[in-house]
């Protein structure tokens, strides 16, 4: 399977200057791909054109030779910084898990979910508990592609190592791709088989 | 070198309605102690919403009224009262934001750094001495007729740290202040706190990231489930993590990716949930059996500290 940027240029409506230009990226399901650049330079937007949240870019996205579904489910599904953000905070985690799949009681103790937990509102638990919510949900059986945007800049090491380690088992057992935004060489240089610097594909 | 900051057996609970009229406590902070020296940098390490930032809170006395506080903050050796905390605050004792949005959006930025004043001549003064200072810090006169809006993530971290060091403070709290920023702009952020630190003045950092904490720091308090677990020093932070003494510590260490990105289950248990004994009872791998009913004190190794048993002997 193939994520495919071609030409893909952008600004938001009230900046002077295109932020994204001509940018083309191919990924896929073989590799692990890490993506490196610094805060403000617009690794993030890129990330919600390939996620298709952001929709009015010029250029073109596709995904195994088709453009981004326009509704329903997203295959490519983004994960964000702050969890909490991504959350209604009037649902029970329960309720925000089943938003998006059924998931098992295998997955629950693979990523560490304590069961007392799903009972709580989102602003009842630590970033790295909802993170693993957030990381859960995204995993959808529908999901083929998964975008870690900067997803464990906020949570300690020992979070950091588990929340990587069972996605990546969940990637490798579907054979979804996986890319890995972030600022940490050195995490880019643990778990990525590439790495691509955002500066080296942004032509602004 | 003197004490500037003394925090002793630090505990914060919120009194919260949990259905109808039922309150219960919750103990977010259970026992913190720390201490910083002038000259000195000490962070506070621990993961987001773990509730570390109630510490900043607790010594510039600005705690919710539903908060209960118990032990001891000392000042320069005297116990700090509200009343104290009020004097000191902005004046001895400063807080350096975590980001920009603790600034006034409608207010110009050298307005908001000189602050409330009484008459024309003071305001002269003071006005005189932020440019200065903002100078120093490679703000040119531009920037004080700016609005919070119009600054980049970089020039606002420079606007926090030297309206902070306007007053010529004694102790500088960072509550967070690298996170979101690019690497560029956590080094400079960084350098900022060296400079104070060759100025005398004691800085308490308050941050989940450990990368910085090892930067600048040179003590680092390692803050687990409203403990502080172990105060170690910044070169134990070498090698296997040998020198390190706390298992949770170690495992923190190791779990960095240059050190081995070794896993380790369990999580840190959450306020509430935290049981009788060691915090960390659930998830050690040299645990006694007193561990799980005991909790144990932090013990004093001189330029070090540790909340474990195992150590009981060597202190």
């Amino acid at each position: 399977m193939e994520l495919k940027a071609t030409d893909v240029s952008f600004k938001y409506p009230s900046a002077k200057e295109y932020l994204l230009k001509d940018v083309n990226i191919e990924l896929d399901n073989n590799k692990i791909m890490g993506l490196i650049g610094d805060s403000g330079s617009g690794k993030s937007t890129l990330c919600k054109i390939l996620s298709s949240y952001i929709t009015n870019y010029e250029g073109s996205v596709s995904f195994d030779g088709n453009p981004l579904p326009k509704k329903g489910f997203k295959p490519i599904q983004l994960i964000y910084q702050h969890p909490e953000k991504v959350m209604n905070p009037k649902w029970r985690m329960s309720q925000v898990l089943k938003e998006s799949w059924d998931v098992t009681d295998e997955d629950l103790e693979e990523f560490g979910i304590q069961k007392s937990w799903l009972n709580r509102f989102p602003q009842e638990l630590s970033g790295g508990e909802l993170q693993r919510f957030s990381v859960l949900r995204s995993l959808n059986p529908n999901t083929k592609f998964l975008i870690a945007d900067e997803m464990t800049t906020m949570l300690d090491a020992i979070t950091q190592v588990q929340i990587l380690d069972s996605v990546l088992k969940v990637v490798k057992k579907r054979k979804m791709g996986f890319l890995l935004v972030s600022h940490d060489m050195d995490l880019v240089d643990t778990i990525c088989d590439d790495k691509i610097y955002f500066k080296d594909i942004n032509g602004v | 070198m003197e004490k500037v900051l003394d925090v002793e057996n630090v505990s914060i609970s919120f009194m919260q309605y949990t259905k109808g009229l039922n309150q219960r406590d919750l103990q977010v902070i259970s026992d913190l102690t720390l201490d910083i020296s002038e000259g000195e940098i000490l962070a506070v390490l621990g993961s987001s919403g773990s509730g570390k930032s109630l510490l900043a809170h607790a010594i510039f006395g600005i705690l919710p009224e539903n908060a209960n506080q118990m032990g001891k903050i000392k000042y320069k050796g005297k116990e700090l009262s509200q009343a104290d905390k009020e004097e000191l605050r902005g004046k001895d004792i400063v807080l350096v934001p975590q980001s920009v949005n603790f600034l006034d959006p409608l207010m110009k930025i050298s307005d908001q750094a000189i602050g409330h004043t009484e008459t024309d001549e003071e305001k002269k003064e003071k006005k005189l001495k932020q440019r200065e200072i903002f100078q120093q810090y490679n703000l040119g006169p531009e920037v004080d007729e700016m609005y919070p809006y119009q600054l980049s993530g970089g020039m606002a971290r420079r606007v926090l740290v030297s309206t902070a060091l306007l007053s010529e403070p004694k102790l500088v709290v960072a509550d967070e202040p690298t996170p979101g920023l690019d690497e560029k702009t956590v080094q400079e952020t960084l350098n900022h706190f060296k400079q104070m630190k060759k100025d005398g003045i004691g800085v308490l950092l308050i941050t989940h990231d450990i990368h910085a904490a090892l930067e600048v720091a040179d003590r680092i308090g390692i803050f687990y489930s409203g403990y502080v677990i172990e105060i170690a020093e910044n070169k134990d932070f070498s090698g296997d993590g040998e020198n390190l003494l706390h298992p949770y510590t170690k495992a923190l260490y190791k779990a960095l990716p240059k050190n081995g990105f070794e896993l380790i289950k369990g999580h840190q248990p959450l306020h509430g949930e935290i049981q009788q004994g060691c915090p960390y009872y659930d998830r050690c791998e040299m645990k006694f059996d007193r561990c799980k009913d005991e909790r144990p004190e932090l013990i004093d190794l001189g330029n070090k500290k540790v909340r474990c048993f195992k150590y009981e002997e060597e202190a």
